[in-house]
């Protein structure tokens, strides 16, 4: 046979239509399909994401081990859910003190700190530009070393006190080992980052005397009434206040808690309120003088304990016979509900029903604490509204107001400072905390940079970050980063690449908080002591150590009376001793709870100059505050004007918190960012809220790319109408606008503080303000 | 190539063809023609059948990958000892289901050698004294996108294990793990035969070699066919994905 052409092709479309008939007729090809099938959707998926080693979910036995969370200062119990080693649900503890079986959505995305891309995964040392995000891995005793020499040579150069430490919190052993710390190396420096606890802690020790922050006792509270306070958007301890919302909004009509809401903008717990009063923004304290004026007219004020135990409430004469005007003089005259209705915006027959149904309830309670409380507010405005709270007697009783307190752990004996610590000490604070201008307050969190950037720019020579993130969280974000360029040595302890981290010079990363032990103590805004304590969960995933240890190792490197401070081993050695006998049962339940602590009488309470309540705050003078005219001593309405020309700023803006959107210390998880609506964030442009009422005068709609201008900065934002927003005021959210973290965060919105500055209080250099001046044009 | 120039080919070609028959006739007259029929009848069934067998018998096994147990393992053996399955694969007080044991419970028994079986003596060389977990391979390990509770199907489903595991506690050893080299999925749960053709729930294959112990080729069958195929009967339910599927 001869291969001719004819023959050729027959064979091969012979062959090949056999072949094709032939592989059809057997199951391979449909195996291969549905085996490509699940090739594309599991396995290939896997390899474009770099394998994500670990990232599967793991078989293994399921057990439980709880813990605290400390993601904010709510301090809830946590139970997780572990498969093996790996940690895979977070969800409330049952039975906690707290939050019994609560979880908030920040809670319940903790492991995305935990095993998200964003942890650091060893000492990182600065290589680049400060803020170019190149870092170099280093050992630890190299980091250590390089914090030694550098605090070191400036210890020697008798510059101790330009070193600062900034915290969030200085309760608990690891705060206090920061303070500890500079109290032995030599330096007064010691700043915690704001929150409205700056001011109740001041109001609370002005009028009763007492130290510490305020306690609510919610749960039992039968009539709300909120300035302003974000009651279910993260104000407080989040849970635990959600929880007792739930308490109040439960039981029929007759029994249940009346919540009113006193707030310019109808957010979730405006919505959810029994009444929603808007009213002109900054003026609240005017409104809670306004009450206070009904209150005392119709005599609805609780007689015995303003009788007996207050004072400065009738006017009152010193022993040379000078007269001094009293509160109830003082709100007769000046806040009239008609007098109060024009500043307010609030009609006067409104603020007569308020202050009946308040003064009238069996156990009225006011709040205070803009927001999620995260901004230090006015002390005036503070003290109006605790000033109602003493006018119906509801001090340091069920349902009322105490000093929040604290479980007692073991003192640590007294640091032997040697010469240097000592003069170091010695010197003014950084912030001016302390100083003749603000002898009352601790820590001016919002002011050491304006300081730096006003003259003293070589303040700071060291700076150490722990447990806050100040480079964003701090108001007026284009001073706070003025100023960081100005310290030559920053540290940050963080476990993840927060702003401050990322403009660091050296990153010495904790333990996150699952992985480490640490004490909690009585969480924001509780009536009763509670110890909680961290525990490791799981194992450290990183080359990470426990920001204590690092510390005390840096002391006991440094030598001399530093190292000498520090006598412990170890954190660990130090937190049993601490908890002394505690120990035993903090170990074993993971908490302490004085379930049946009960708040001094009245007639032990108060530990002012008087012994008494004090509406008059002669504490002003024996601490050598100049207050100059009168009315300064007593609770009063002293407007905070918002920053900015109103002929260039003709609007408002104020900052909006949101449940779902965390805007403290720890950056907004991924999985809460998911939940944030299309109106809020879309894509990376965030939303503001605008009247439409507004928006029309500036041809704006619904969506518009709008310029958000204020005398702090700029920034293009989207338009988003609400009619829940006074006309005339912009609403923008905090939480975004972070240059940090990951892809999952960063470049997403504005940070809200970027464009608001600081006003400061005239008594306490605390940042009163609640808004900025502001213009929209459309772009 | 345009149209005149294709006939042109033709014809030559043509030409051509007439002057090789006329040879070819010279040297053997052959009818020319009445077998050209058979050319591709031949290459196609040529073609089919390569292709029929690449397919059915070929293929089929460079499908899979072979992995061998850590420890060639006697479920039998264990069995009489123990008395059942849920000795050593019970449910947690929580109702979650503890599937291989871990390595402490080995340990109860084996911290010291019990006989002389070098395989017993292997798991405590090399797992119990070091403390390192067997790295068993787990034949029924479902993909990532099913949820299988073992509660639901032997609580309350009161389904013996052998339903789906088939006769697994008769071994006297543990046969390879094959896993498909492109999903990496166990051979099990992806089905043996992959025509998908199964004569009981489960395709099992239990020989006895020459020494009389039982051996397992391969045991069950637990594809999403198969799934499917028992809660139909069962409980009536069909095209229910999100059963599985969550």
């Amino acid at each position: 046979m001869k291969l001719d052409r004819r023959t050729f092709i027959e064979l091969i479309v012979g062959f090949s239509a056999g072949a094709g008939g032939g592989f059809m007729a057997t199951p391979v090809n449909w195996k291969l399909m549905d085996d490509m099938t699940i090739w594309s959707q599991e396995l290939w998926p896997r390899y474009q994401l770099g394998g994500l080693k670990g990232s599967l979910p793991q078989q293994g036995k399921v057990t439980h081990a709880d813990s605290v969370c400390n993601l904010c200062p709510g301090g809830c119990g946590i139970t997780v859910r572990k498969v093996g080693d790996r940690a895979t649900k977070i969800e409330g503890r049952e039975g906690y003190p707290v939050n019994d079986g609560g979880i908030c959505p920040l809670g319940a995305a903790g492991l995305q700190l935990l095993y998200g891309p964003w942890r650091i995964p060893s000492p990182l040392k600065r290589i680049g530009k400060r803020g170019s995000g190149n870092f170099e891995k280093i050992s630890w005793d190299e980091a250590i070393n390089e914090v030694v020499q550098k605090l070191g040579n400036l210890r020697q150069k008798g510059q101790s006190h330009t070193v600062a430490c900034i915290l969030g919190s200085d309760e608990g052993t690891v705060p206090r080992l920061f303070d500890r710390f500079l109290t032995a190396y030599g330096s007064p420096n010691f700043i915690r980052t704001a929150s409205a606890e700056d001011t109740y802690e001041l109001a609370l020790g002005l009028m009763q005397g007492t130290t510490g922050s305020v306690g609510y006792d919610l749960e039992r509270a039968n009539f709300i009434l909120s300035f302003g306070s974000g009651l279910i958007e993260g104000w407080g301890s989040p849970v635990r206040v959600i929880q007792a919302h739930s308490t109040w909004r439960s039981g029929d009509l007759k029994d249940r808690a009346t919540v009113v809401q006193i707030e310019p903008r109808l957010s979730n717990t405006a919505a959810k309120a029994d009444n929603w009063h808007p009213i002109n923004p900054g003026t609240e304290a005017a409104l809670a003088l306004g009450l206070a004026h009904v209150i005392i007219k119709e005599s609805l004020y609780n007689a015995d304990f303003i009788g007996k135990h207050t004072f400065g409430f009738e006017d009152w004469s010193d022993s040379s016979g000078k007269t001094y005007m009293g509160f109830k003089r003082l709100v007769r005259t000046e806040y009239t509900p008609e007098a109060v209705a024009k500043i307010t915006g609030l009609p006067a027959k409104k603020i007569l029903t308020l202050a009946r149904a308040f003064a009238k309830a069996k156990r009225p309670l006011a709040v205070w604490g803009r927001g999620k409380g995260t901004v230090s507010g006015s002390l005036y405005e503070c003290m109006t509204v605790h000033a109602l709270n003493a006018l119906t007697g509801n001090i340091n009783k069920p349902g009322g107001v105490s000093a929040r307190p604290q479980v007692a752990t073991r003192s640590w004996p007294e640091v032997e400072r040697d010469a240097t610590a000592l003069s170091g000490s010695r010197r003014p604070r950084i912030d001016g905390a302390g100083s003749n201008r603000y002898p009352l307050t601790r820590y001016l969190p919002d002011r050491w940079s304006q300081v730096m950037n006003g003259g003293k720019a070589g303040a700071i020579q060291a700076l150490l970050v722990h447990g806050a993130d100040p480079y964003f969280t701090t108001l007026d974000s284009a001073a706070v980063a003025k100023a960081f360029d100005a310290i030559p040595f920053v540290v940050s302890f963080s476990t993840c690449l927060d702003e401050t981290a990322y403009h660091a010079d050296l990153i010495l990363p904790n333990h996150h908080y699952l992985e480490r032990w640490e004490d909690l103590p009585t969480p924001v805004g509780l009536q009763k002591p509670i110890l909680g304590m961290l525990r490791p969960v799981v194992s450290p995933q990183f080359d990470t150590r426990h920001a204590g240890d690092v510390l005390m190792t840096i002391a006991k490197s440094m030598g001399g009376s530093v190292a000498s401070a520090f006598p412990w081993d170890d954190y660990e050695t130090l937190l049993k001793e601490t908890m002394g006998d505690k120990w035993g049962s903090l170990e074993a339940a993971g908490y302490i709870v004085n379930e049946g602590y009960k708040p001094s009488a009245w007639s032990k309470a108060f530990g002012t100059p008087s012994g008494k309540f004090e509406f008059y705050i002669t504490a002003f003078d024996q601490a050598g505050v100049k207050i100059g005219k009168d009315v300064g001593y007593l609770p009063h309405y002293e407007p905070v004007q918002p920053e900015g020309n109103p002929a260039t700023y003709p609007l408002i803006l104020i900052p909006t918190e949101l449940m779902r959107l965390a805007d403290g210390a720890v950056g907004n998880p991924p999985f809460c960012t998911k939940t944030l609506e299309e109106t809020e964030l879309k894509k990376n442009d965030l939303f503001v809220e605008v009247n439409p009422k507004t928006a029309a005068d500036y041809g704006l709609s619904e969506g518009h790319h709008a310029m958000l201008e204020t005398a702090k900065g700029k920034a293009k934002v989207l338009v988003h109408l609400f009619e829940g927003i006074m006309p005339g005021v912009i609403g923008i959210p905090k939480g975004l606008g972070h240059a940090a973290y990951d892809d999952y965060l960063a470049g997403k919105g504005v940070n809200a503080n970027s464009l608001i500055g600081v006003v400061e209080d005239p008594v306490t250099g605390l940042s009163a303000a609640w808004g900025v001046r502001a213009k929209l044009t459309r772009v | 190539m345009s149209t005149t120039e294709e006939k042109e080919q033709a014809v030559a070609e043509n030409e051509q063809a007439k002057g090789g028959d006329e040879q070819a006739a010279e040297v053997a007259p052959v009818k020319p023609g009445t077998w050209r029929f058979l050319i591709p009848i031949a290459a196609f069934a040529l073609g089919f059948m390569s292709h029929f067998s690449l397919g059915w018998v070929i293929l089929p096994p460079i499908l899979y990958a072979e992995k061998q147990q850590p420890i060639d393992f006697s479920h039998k053996l264990h069995v009489d000892e123990v008395g059942d399955c849920e000795g050593c694969h019970y449910f947690r007080e929580d109702g979650s289901f503890s599937g291989i044991p871990e390595l402490e419970n080995c340990a109860e028994c084996h911290e010291e050698a019990m006989g002389e079986d070098p395989e017993e003596a292997k798991l405590i060389t090399e797992y119990i004294e070091p403390g390192k977990e067997i790295p068993w391979l787990i034949y029924a390990r479902q993909p990532q996108c099913v949820f299988f509770s073992h509660a639901a199907h032997v609580k309350m489903g009161e389904m013996d294990c052998a339903i789906c595991h088939g006769p697994i506690g008769d071994s006297d050893h543990v046969r390879p793990y094959q896993y498909n080299r492109l999903t990496k999925y166990s051979r099990d749960i992806w089905g043996w035969n992959i025509a998908g053709l199964s004569k009981n729930g489960w395709d099992y294959l239990k020989q006895a070699d020459n020494s009389g112990e039982i051996k397992i080729e391969h045991a069950a069958r637990m594809k999403m066919d198969d799934c499917a195929e028992c809660h139909m009967e069962k409980r009536g339910t069909h095209d229910a994905c999100f059963v599985c599927h969550k």
